[in-house]
């Protein structure tokens, strides 16, 4: 009971750790660094301690610094409540989604199982959408309560874009589910240790998936909600300080969801390819049962984020390659493209089952 | 059962935690400066013309229909799709019934022009 406890604890920590204590504010300077290479920049350099600046890396001191020590703005005529709470409403999700995202398998520790998920749910895959979409709230209710015409519209288009690629999002994960014949997401993980990884069995899947959930983040080509040539910044327009990072916190902890979720479903999760568990328990026999089953879980864990972390590195270079769509073509596309083509992707799929069986 | 959802909702008061606490630190950190003009929602230096709270387009809220309408037959396909190896022929023929329903819905939706956004 209490080493359970202890053990849940320690994931909860280092999950919170890897997401808003390093891949939130080191983004932000990936975002900046990286644009800068594609663009034959140099990009952020002049943040420095005694002359030293280790590429720009203390700018997220700084950016963090300055975030806290801004002034917190409420415009006049706003709602005042609302408009504190609603960066609340957005980050909460982003961080919970992760409660049911395994980043490593089970492992044998000195007579204890180590299952690496904060909470192993049959439902995992529905929980993570189901807490996903709750965001939308904060963005509808940031915009809304600003008092501001770009807020407004800003939120408007937020809140009819992120539900119309949920109905993609869902009916795409319809053919995951069909392959896999299960929702718990250490299943679909642990499927794919010996079988074929996710997008072997499921391209269209996965293509449609990644396009849907850029959308979903709001991120370009899909950056209509808070497009900065027409909108300002669209529904954070009258947001200061940390609030105004906050909202920025949600989006980069969403990246890395996003990245988890294609690993998961797609990318075989923890394991690398051609060598299942009992491959590399043997490999590493001489240390013994627990030490040896350290070894791997480390492998594992860092298998899986050396994945997302690519994931992520793919969403960065699509954010700076492509041009922003109209807000038109963006709901053309979820609403007469994505959505029968995915709908054809679940009759597809049930026809292949059924040929195989 | 419920058991396994300890690990989220500790998740969950710790997200609320960091969350509130950010906000709470940014009001008291920051100063607090306040006079007229400052006060008054961004509109790109111009004095607010018009109050955002009015009549907008009718397209936003239909997506909003066309979406609880959709999102509702996605959420009955999950069971099935769990369920899809066990069911065979069957589970195939019968969801196909409620596809082709679900593509009629759609067509008749797409050609009255629901989907268009001009």
């Amino acid at each position: 009971m209490w080493i359970d406890l202890a053990i849940t604890m320690v994931k909860i920590i280092f999950i919170l750790t890897i997401t808003v204590g390093f891949f939130a504010p080191v983004l932000t300077w990936v975002e900046r660094k990286q644009s800068a290479i594609m663009q034959d920049r140099i990009g952020a350099n002049r943040a420095d301690i005694m002359g030293f600046t280790a590429l720009g890396l203390f700018h997220i001191m700084a950016d963090g610094l300055k975030m806290f020590t801004k002034e917190d703005f409420i415009p006049e005529g706003a709602n005042r409540a609302l408009h504190t709470l609603s960066p609340i409403i957005a980050l909460i999700p982003a961080i919970l989604t992760f409660a049911v995202v395994p980043f490593g398998g089970v492992y044998e520790l000195w007579g204890t199982q180590v299952n690496l998920v904060i909470s192993d749910l049959n439902v995992g895959l529905l929980f993570v959408f189901a807490i996903a979409s709750l965001a939308t709230y904060g963005y509808v209710v940031a915009g809304w309560s600003s008092n501001n015409n770009w807020s407004l519209l800003g939120s408007m288009r937020t809140a009819s874009q992120m539900i119309s690629y949920e109905v993609t999002m869902g009916l795409t994960i319809i053919g995951v589910l069909m392959v896999y014949g299960s929702m718990r997401l250490t299943d679909i993980g642990a499927a794919q240790e010996t079988g074929f990884w996710g997008f072997i069995l499921q391209p269209f899947g996965f293509l449609m998936f990644f396009a849907a959930s850029i959308a979903e983040n709001k991120r370009i080509p899909f950056d209509a909600p808070e497009a900065e040539s027409e909108l300002v910044a669209g529904y954070f327009t009258e947001y200061s300080g940390l609030k105004f990072g906050m909202f920025f916190m949600a989006e980069f902890i969403e990246m890395v969801t996003i990245g988890a979720i294609l690993t998961i479903l797609f990318f075989g999760a923890w394991h690398l390819p051609f060598l299942t568990t009992a491959d590399l328990l043997s490999m590493f026999d001489f240390l013994g049962d627990s030490f040896a089953n350290l070894i791997v879980m480390f492998i594992h864990v860092g298998v899986f984020f050396g994945k997302v972390t690519f994931f992520i590195f793919v969403q960065m270079v699509i954010r700076w390659t492509l041009p922003r769509f109209r807000y038109d073509q963006i709901m053309k596309l979820g609403w007469k493209m994505l959505l029968p083509l995915s709908l054809l992707n679940v009759v597809g799929t049930g026809l292949v089952i059924l040929a195989l069986n | 059962m419920l058991e396994s959802y300890t690990g989220a909702a500790i998740l969950f008061l710790i997200a609320t935690g960091i969350a509130v606490g950010m906000v709470v630190a940014t009001s008291l950190l920051g100063p607090k400066r306040e006079f007229a003009d400052k006060m008054e929602p961004f509109e790109c230096g111009e004095s607010q013309l018009v109050s955002p709270y009015q009549r907008f387009s009718v397209k936003f809220y239909l997506v909003a229909v066309l979406f609880i309408l959709f999102d509702i037959e996605v959420v009955f396909l999950f069971p099935w799709a769990i369920l899809y190896k066990k069911l065979g022929l069957f589970g195939f023929i019968e969801m196909m019934v409620f596809l082709i329903i679900l593509g009629v819905g759609l067509m008749y939706v797409w050609i009255r022009g629901g989907l268009d956004w001009e």
